[in-house]
């Protein structure tokens, strides 16, 4: 995609993977993709389980640890809402109240930045503690990267931490 | 050719989202006329059309209190 040079740019660190959290980075994510800002979401840590192509629970990794993590952690239907959780039942009813008030859902503020060409990566680190590979995630990351690119990258960026 | 899009029963993101996306499907030249609610979508849907390069034709309130704006791509 060529940009004009004096495109505003935003990067977004998704490091935390609840479910209203992630919906607060997507909504920022699409809204300033569709008012011309180039925009990169950097997932780090509990934000890469809304990367992971099996949206479910999957023992994905090689060790007993990363296994137990990432199946307790689960995939992008599986992201806990930071209050009030109830075991998982919330983001149920949040999205239920969601689609009665004709507020994009989460599955489709995800669709509205892949077609808007946000640009996603991966952190490196994050991928390794967790024993996530590439192929284990969406086919939209883009790129999987350690910090110094992602600043170097950010450089003339506004940073958002969620 | 003239494309039509409403975009009174979205809230954001999805109002600038649906806009985007539709210019982006239209050839240069086409227009696109967008119903919308006056406050947030009035105040930024032109504005950022402009911003990205597309003419705002005409911006006229409607009967029932929308506004029905025309965009050339």
């Amino acid at each position: 995609m060529n940009l004009p040079a004096n495109k505003k740019k935003i990067s977004i660190v998704c490091f935390s993977g609840d479910f209203d959290k992630m919906v607060a980075a997507f909504t920022i994510a699409s809204g300033a993709a569709a008012t011309n800002r180039e925009v990169t979401l950097f997932f780090t840590f509990w934000g890469l389980n809304a990367l992971k192509k099996n949206k479910g629970r999957a023992a994905t990794g090689n060790s007993f640890m990363a296994k137990a993590f990432n199946f307790l952690m689960g995939g992008l239907n599986n992201l806990p809402l930071s209050r009030l959780n109830f075991f998982g039942a919330s983001p149920k009813l949040m999205t239920m109240m969601m689609k009665k008030h004709n507020v994009a859902t989460l599955p489709e503020l995800v669709e509205a930045a892949h077609a808007l060409g946000v640009r996603i990566v991966a952190c490196e680190m994050a991928m390794r503690i967790l024993e996530v590979e590439q192929s284990d995630m969406i086919e939209e990351v883009e790129d999987v990267v350690g910090v110094a690119t992602f600043l170097n990258d950010s450089e003339d960026a506004h940073i958002i931490f969620i | 050719m003239k494309h039509f899009l409403d975009i009174t029963r979205e809230t954001c993101p999805m109002t600038f989202v649906k806009v985007k996306l539709k210019l982006a499907r239209m050839e240069k030249g086409e227009h696109l006329e967008v119903l919308l609610n006056p406050g947030e979508p009035l105040e930024n849907v032109p504005r950022s059309c402009e911003e990205q390069g597309f003419k705002v034709l005409s911006n006229e309130p409607t009967d029932d209190n929308k506004h029905l704006l025309l965009i050339e791509k």
